[in-house]
């Protein structure tokens, strides 16, 4: 730690290894920034990424199955594949997805200049991309991940190769190598997840703007507020479980081990009692999402807006009784069936209570059909789907057929992808002009919503169809003459036309980020406050914390008159108490201000630093490690740990702003 | 347990009481024929067309929650696209509507409602729950362990008379079977295998088979000289695809003589080619892992028990058709390099020459 010594004890002159960095533009900057708004943006392109690549991993499937034994793909490819997709989606796209949102949106929407902890939040991010890293760099060491995201034990312990058990060459090793990605990288992305969840509960708890109550967050951040508390709660549960798992595979324990006393149940626990409220995790954003949308575009607030944040609680908290329905087969006996088979109907009815009140938002509007409204309303209908067919799990004697075929994927698909996916669509829609100040276009925005509905519906809508003919899940190959080859056929012909819909959308994003029409600051006539600054916001969100006095508070910026006759917009100016312009033009004199500036009356903004990225670059470097023996094992563990250390030292030590010259 | 029926497993209407269930099933059937142009497709393993009380108590239970589910869509997506059709907002149209929060009545009664629909599906759902976890009376009693990635399956008790077969399994028509269902790794006096869930849609919903504990399914096939197919649907590895199984139902008399017939030992042949293809079973080191009864040396239980191998519709863990007897191609295929054939398979590929693999050919011929 010779940067250590190289300080000087005094506090005004103290200097890390690396000079507080300063830039504010260029690539410096991103990689040392703790500017919420950039960190969302990295987090927005990161996870777009990856969904692209959890995409393509999709359409490899699709093409496996398109007929009856094909051989595009090996059995271990498949294998290899269909996990991947698996923990792709769910770990490096929606839920950083959901991260980017939260990410840019929260300290706008409770009017707040940054998350609490800025620098935590950087971390977030580059741990995050770190075990994505990590966890892909199995192409080169042996291969990826192949027992299903779930990875259910023994099968993880065993692998999936019993012949190469008898030879006992590096086959084996090559499994063991597979479980450990598995394991380490989860592992890794847990602590990124972990982290922002702690970062998002302080940040609403402490830091809303004056009079903000909990009552009148907007109902994106309550969404948010429910989701890091699931984090919070469920990361911790398959980290235990992730870490016996690692022990089980690389150092011969027996927790889940039949043959060495472990119990292969208890893994299915541990991970469902995770794996459901991840579900949640998942879908409850796009719901915050959704919530924000179906108001602006039919000028009229959130119907039951107080139903809408208690129906979220309780799904979250029903969220925690429900995971044994993922065990019906498991043969938990009729006691455990029958309860978890009740609390899963139950859940159903916070979820009908939040479809119901969107439609009563829509009933009587002034109803917009712009793009995100058509993916908000896609998942109001589409979840609505997801939602009943998962009604018909509940019904546990049936689901002794469903569980574990197509009925099933066709289920999550229609809540995760038909209800988060789409949900996501529409909120990229509806902020990005917030973001870049340009509109996306709505001509391509509309072709992409048809293909992308199209495409959706004949993936996913005939795995109904098939699961209920039985063809079973994480099959790489089926037999002739099932009756199965035309949907699937049909499915492959529709994941297709999804990824056609995702190249349009791409196309919208470049070009619409270059010359799309300027947004202003407010381009929807919205309802809440991240609409009251400019587009792109100034580093320090708003010039002046704005005071809220209501609800929908820029809304009743712009609108007087409520009960009976219609609100009239407020001329500009007339307003006595706020001014709709308040918030940015009259105070342009004040500068945004970083450090090394003069001006001792600019608005203090946290400084940029590199010790988050130092901190996350030591941590798949340690994994590697776990994955090797010998001296390089602990020559990488080592060396990853110093690096960590060596980031977690720096950036406690680090002075709160680089000193001026 | 449920009454027993006589029903066809076969295609809609035959012999099916016309009702809500069949009308599903028209449905599914009328839109798939429509698209592909081939009505009446085959459907193996269709659970919407159960033929055993299992699957059938299973099934009406389907019945309602469907129709529930099917009315509830249709009433939120119709006032869905009717709300975007009435309240759109006509071009030119900037006015403001009435801004309602709420309403409370409404949001009780739509609070209310599912809860009292969802309450009533419970109580058949719990009470089907209670019901097939009961044993059923005078079963006939089948252990059944998962291997990866094949079946094997052993008659218990003195009616069974010892009978060990992999894959297919025959029961008698009309009486309820009792499966207890094991997991083990290679020899089935190894604890260590892997989850599978043992699945033969038409005749019951599936039970996972898990190492280390015993489970139970129970099931009564009802037509007679029907193969009901079924096939492994936990994933339990490289093979999960490939890992498929069938219960073939005979008449009571015919399953006497089944078992009378299999328990029987047969020396081995002891001239020709067969006696050739026999004695390279020993020295191929076939019999390290295949029983074959009355064959002396022939006991391990870590692959398939091959003592009526020539009868079997198919091998490889259901997965290829068996053809011994006419080319043999299969056959070949797969002891030329089984890995190849069936991926993780515990087969290794043994190296035979084409000479060898001939005789083996010969010798199985003799194994019915």
């Amino acid at each position: 730690m010779a940067t250590i010594a190289e300080h000087d004890t005094s506090m005004t002159t103290r200097r890390g290894a690396f000079r507080r960095p300063t830039a504010t533009t260029g690539w410096v900057s991103w990689l040392t920034t703790v500017d919420h708004k950039k960190i969302g943006i990295l987090y927005f392109v990161t996870a777009f990424f990856f969904f692209l690549v959890g995409g393509i991993e999709a359409l490899l499937i699709r093409v496996q199955l398109m007929r009856p034994e094909m051989e595009f793909l090996t059995a271990d490819q498949y294998n290899q594949i269909f996990t991947m997709h698996g923990l792709t989606m769910i770990f490096f796209a929606v839920m950083p997805l959901g991260a980017a949102f939260f990410n840019y949106l929260l300290p706008l929407q409770v009017g707040a200049r940054d998350v609490a902890f800025p620098r935590l939040n950087a971390l977030s991010y580059w741990v995050f991309l770190a075990a994505g890293i990590y966890i892909y760099s199995g192409i080169f060491l042996g291969g990826l991940p192949d027992g299903g995201w779930f990875n259910y034990a023994p099968l993880n312990i065993i692998g999936p190769n019993p012949g190469d058990l008898l030879d006992a060459g590096s086959p084996v090793a090559e499994h063991v190598g597979r479980m450990v990605l598995y394991s380490v990288g989860l592992q890794i992305a847990g602590i990124a997840s972990l982290a922002s969840s702690l970062n998002f509960i302080v940040t609403i708890l402490n830091m809303r703007a004056p009079g903000m109550t909990l009552m009148r967050m907007p109902i994106f951040t309550w969404m948010m507020f429910i989701t890091s508390f699931l984090i919070l709660f469920a990361m911790p549960v398959i980290g235990i479980a992730l870490w016996q798992l690692l022990f089980d595979v690389r150092f011969g324990t027996n927790f889940f081990n039949p043959a060495g006393g472990g119990d292969p149940i208890l893994w299915q626990h541990m991970f469902w009692i995770f794996g459901h409220p991840e579900v949640y995790i998942l879908i409850l954003p796009a719901f915050g999402i959704v919530s924000e949308i179906l108001p602006v575009f039919s000028r009229k607030p959130l119907f039951g807006y107080t139903a809408m944040v208690f129906s979220g609680i309780a799904i979250a908290f029903l969220g925690w009784g429900v995971w044994a329905h993922h065990m019906f087969a498991a043969g938990l006996g009729p006691v455990a069936n029958s309860a978890f088979g009740l609390s899963t109907m139950f859940i159903a009815v916070p979820t009908g209570v939040k479809i119901f009140n969107w439609l009563g938002t829509l009933w009587g509007g002034r109803i917009r059909l712009t793009t995100p409204l058509l993916f908000a309303t896609g998942l109001v209908g589409m979840f609505t789907i997801g939602g009943l067919s998962g009604v018909t799990h509940a019904v546990v004697p049936h689901d002794y057929q469903q569980t574990d075929t197509y009925y099933i994927v066709a289920h999550f698909h229609y809540v995760l992808f038909g209800g988060a996916i789409f949900g996501l669509f529409a909120g990229t829609y509806f902020w990005f002009p917030k973001v870049t100040g340009r509109l996306l276009n709505e001509s391509l925005g509309k072709i992409h919503f048809v293909l992308m509905f199209i495409g959706f519906n004949l993936t996913f809508g005939p795995m109904h169809i098939l699961g209920l003919w039985g063809m079973p899940r994480r099959i790489y190959t089926y037999a002739d003459g099932m009756g199965w080859n035309f949907w699937n056929m049909v499915e492959t012909v529709g994941a297709f036309i999804i990824a056609l819909g995702i190249l349009v959308f791409m196309v919208n994003l470049f070009t619409s980020a270059r010359r799309g029409a300027v947004a202003g600051n407010d381009p929807w006539d919205a309802r809440t406050l991240e609409w009251l600054t400019t587009s792109p916001p100034p580093p320090h969100n708003y010039d002046m914390v704005p005071t809220v006095t209501s609800r929908d508070e820029l809304w009743h910026r712009k609108y007087v008159g409520e009960g009976e006759s219609p609100p009239v917009r407020v001329p500009a100016g007339a307003s006595t108490d706020h001014d709709p312009a308040d918030a940015a033009a009259p105070h342009q004199t004040l500068p945004a201000h970083g450090p090394g500036h003069e001006g001792h009356e600019s608005i203090h903004m946290p400084s940029p630093s590199y010790y988050p990225l130092v901190a996350a670059v030591g941590m798949p470097i340690m994994g590697w490690g776990v994955m090797l023996g010998g001296a390089m094992q602990v020559a990488l563990l080592v060396l990853g740990g110093l690096i960590t250390f060596a980031g977690l030292f720096g950036w406690v030590l680090e002075p709160s702003a680089e000193e001026t010259h | 347990m449920r009454g027993r029926r006589p029903r066809a497993t076969g295609t809609v209407g035959q012999g099916r009481p016309p009702g809500i269930h069949s009308l599903v099933r028209v449905a599914f059937l009328a839109v798939a024929s429509l698209l592909t142009g081939c009505a009446g497709e085959d459907l193996p393993q269709d659970t919407l067309a159960p033929a055993g009380p299992v699957a059938q108590a299973q099934d009406e239970l389907w019945n309602i929650v469907f129709w529930v589910a099917l009315a509830v869509f249709v009433i939120v997506e119709t006032l869905l696209i009717a709300v975007l059709v009435r309240f759109r907002a006509r071009p030119g149209d900037d006015s403001i509507p009435k801004q309602t929060h709420g309403n409370t009545r409404l949001e009780v009664i739509w609070t209310i409602i599912p809860a009292l629909i969802l309450a009533v599906i419970a109580v058949p759902t719990v009470q089907l729950i209670f019901e097939l976890s009961q044993p059923p009376e005078d079963a006939l009693e089948v252990r059944v362990i998962g291997k990866q990635y094949w079946w094997e399956f052993e008659y218990l008790g003195d009616e069974g008379k010892g009978v060990i077969t992999a894959n297919e399994l025959v029961v008698p028509v009309g009486r309820p079977v009792r499966l207890t269902l094991e997991s083990t790794g290679q020899a089935t006096s190894d604890p260590l295998g892997v989850i599978h869930s043992f699945w033969v849609p038409k005749l019951a919903g599936k039970q996972d088979v898990v190492p280390g504990h015993q489970r139970h399914l129970s099931f009564t096939a009802e037509e007679e000289g029907t193969t009901y197919s079924g096939q492994c649907a936990e994933f339990c590895g490289l093979s999960h695809a490939n890992m498929r199984l069938a219960v073939l139902a005979v008449s009571e008399a015919d399953f006497e003589e089944y078992l009378d017939s299999h328990s029987t030992a047969s020396e081995p042949p002891s001239s020709g080619d067969e006696a050739r293809g026999a004695q390279l079973f020993e020295e191929r080191q076939c019999v390290g892992c295949h029983a074959v009864s009355g064959f002396e040396g022939a006991e391990a239980r870590i692959g398939p028990n091959l003592t009526f191998f020539a009868e079997r519709e198919k091998f490889a863990g259901y997965m290829l058709d068996n053809d011994i007897n006419d080319s043999a191609d299969n056959v070949r295929a797969w002891l030329k390099n089984p890995p190849q054939v069936k991926p993780g398979s515990q087969m290794p590929n043994l190296g035979l020459s084409d000479q060898d693999i001939n005789d083996l050919i010969i010798y199985l011929r003799t194994l019915q």
